[in-house]
């Protein structure tokens, strides 16, 4: 770098461009909240919904799963199993494990009550119907 | 040592290599989970391990950031630490409250850890990386400020410099960033957009801040070059982070439920994130080729330059190679992200970290350098951490890219677990270089206890 370009010459480019692409990203923001409700299934947040997501959050079931694609990679994509399985299919699963077959990874059992596995279900089903520009690609997510 | 209170960095380092050894166990018992699905089950659940491991990983840098920042901002300063007494203090209230948190992880079920910490208050527990519970992540917030506090104060009464001024805004973008972490609304796209503004806002913004300190820190000290010239490039690098990453927080906007044109917005600003990788490498390189010393801390110069390398591998080309929308459709969520993830961490953060404590420890401990024979453990341990970890990433590359193969574009997808099966050979390859990575963290280890004579007495 040539003697031109000085030491505060680079820190008033610095301040200036991080507030100016702060700033974009806010507006960015502001714009992406006014358009979230026609994408975001929000109407669907029913009491069971937000039930569901705090069992989600309480058993920690992002430590093994992605919930569209974001999560650990241990264990498959939750975010389409309602559309991939079906509530009851989802609910006896839960039920049945460990499955303990020898090697096989293995999901703990958490006890949950009739009501609890409804909520999650419930949780499940509206993350499915969050639009998420057609992802993932194909149903086995 | 310039000052006599830069002396409580040590036992933050210490902290930090001890947490980091624990981080790198809990990842190899992950690695044999991979493969052998029901070790230690039900003992320790995967998502348990990985909660420990992630956590640590965390922790043991917050604990490396701190260190730093006590030891460095004296020296930049040309002052005395504002108040030690509290330096120390909040070492151990941070310790004991992260040791009590893994503990809790490890023996009490997260759902009854959560009823005991007060989730139902205030439920911010469950999200990966923030599975921290409500008291830790106050803790955390109580540490930071009494940390931010002493720092802020001591720059204030000495001498402002650009690397340390570079520093607090990192440090205090790091901590103001956090208290995104309590907020998580029932809207799941709402709670995604939001937790990102921690996660990737700290990793692609102010922590690169203070990455950037860091270096140039150490490489004014190594390289004797000018303090103008280093802190002009300082700048460049930042100016850069932040007017590339800032935006390019969209490459996570794609498919959680936010409008499309994050879809042009994430992918344009973050093709542009490798460049001030680049430049930092250009950077260190740069520096260390005019430097005007030989500095007698040779292990230091090459975690340095490592730095450059492996964060520009890491983040820049490991993360250009999946951010674009069209291929990020089909990488999203694989062992791709896994693999990014792994080197991004490591070239970035740990490297700089590591830098620091090599550059610092010796002066700590009453040296300018450590002994010939001590650097050449420290080299050897620099080169099979590094190479372990290079092979880690490929080897998750591979295994991501049979992945989205199998299961997302063959024209008949397998299912996830009967892709995983197909792949498994990969993830035996990658558990192989872990234990290399452990070997060499042990011998990393060891040339803290080998003896010898240093050339140099303290500065």
């Amino acid at each position: 770098m040539s003697g031109t370009f000085t030491k505060s010459m680079a820190r008033n480019i610095f301040y200036g461009g991080t507030v100016f692409f702060f700033l974009l990203f806010l507006a960015l923001t502001y714009d992406t909240n006014q358009a979230l409700p026609k994408r975001d299934n929000s109407q669907n947040l029913t009491p069971e919904v937000i039930a569901g997501k705090k069992i989600w959050e309480t058993r920690n079931c992002i430590g093994c799963h992605t919930l569209l694609g974001e999560g650990a990679y241990f264990a498959p994509e939750l975010g389409n199993v309602y559309v991939r399985r079906g509530p009851d299919f989802i609910k006896a699963w839960i039920q049945a494990q460990p499955t303990g077959a020898p090697g096989r990874r293995q999901m703990p059992q958490f006890h949950l009550s009739d009501k609890e596995l409804d909520d999650l279900v419930a949780f499940l089903k509206y993350a499915s119907e969050i639009n998420t520009a057609n992802w993932p690609p194909n149903i086995e997510g | 040592m310039q000052y006599k209170s830069q002396a409580v960095a040590k036992p933050y380092f210490v902290a930090a290599i001890g947490l980091f050894v624990g981080q790198i166990v809990f990842g190899l018992i992950m690695g044999l989970q991979y493969v052998v699905g029901d070790f230690l089950f039900p003992a320790l659940p995967f998502n348990v391990a990985r909660m420990v491991h992630t956590n640590l990983l965390i922790v043991w840098l917050l604990f490396g950031f701190m260190g730093a920042a006590y030891y460095m901002v004296p020296e930049e300063s040309e002052t005395e630490l504002y108040s030690p007494k509290l330096a120390l203090g909040l070492f151990w209230i941070f310790l004991v409250a992260g040791a009590l948190t893994i503990l809790g992880y490890l023996f009490v079920p997260y759902a009854t850890l959560a009823e005991m910490t007060g989730n139902d208050i205030l439920a911010t527990m469950g999200r990966e990386f923030l599975e921290q519970p409500l008291l830790t992540k106050i803790g955390i917030v109580i540490v930071a400020l009494g940390f931010l506090f002493n720092i802020s104060m001591t720059m204030l009464k000495g001498r402002k410099t650009a690397i340390s001024m570079v520093l607090l805004l990192g440090l205090w973008g790091l901590a103001i960033f956090f208290l995104f972490s309590f907020y998580n609304p029932h809207n799941l796209v709402k709670d995604k957009y939001y937790w990102w503004w921690v996660v990737h806002l700290w990793v692609e913004g102010v922590w690169e801040l203070i990455l950037g300190a860091l270096l140039a820190f150490v490489l004014i000290k190594v390289t004797g070059v000018d303090r103008e010239v280093i802190e002009k490039w300082l700048y460049v690098i930042i100016t850069l982070t932040l007017v590339t990453g800032i935006i390019g927080t969209g490459h996570h906007y794609y498919w959680i439920g936010a409008p499309e044109y994050w879809q042009w917005w994430g992918s344009v600003f973050s093709a542009l994130e490798p460049i001030p990788f680049f430049a930092m490498t250009v950077f260190a390189f740069n520096m260390v080729n005019r430097r005007r010393r030989e500095h007698p801390n040779k292990a230091a110069v090459l975690w340095a330059l490592g730095t450059g390398v492996m964060a520009f591998l890491g983040a820049g080309v490991w993360g250009f190679l999946h951010t674009l929308a069209p291929v990020n459709y089909y990488t999203h969520g694989s062992q791709i992200t896994a693999a990014h993830g792994h080197m991004a961490f490591y070239g970035a953060y740990v490297m700089v970290v590591l830098t620091l404590i090599s550059y610092a420890m010796p002066i700590l401990r009453g040296r300018a350098a450590n002994s010939p024979r001590a650097q050449v453990l420290e080299m050897w341990s620099f080169w099979l951490m590094t190479i372990a970890m290079v092979f880690i990433t490929l080897f998750l590359t591979a295994a991501g890219i049979l992945q989205v193969w199998l299961q997302r574009i063959s024209t008949a997808p397998l299912s996830f677990m009967a892709t995983q099966d197909q792949i498994s050979l990969f993830y035996w390859l990658r558990e192989i270089s872990g234990v290399i990575f452990l070997i060499g963290l042990v011998i990393y280890l060891i040339s803290f206890f080998v003896k010898g004579e240093s050339r140099v007495g303290a500065q």
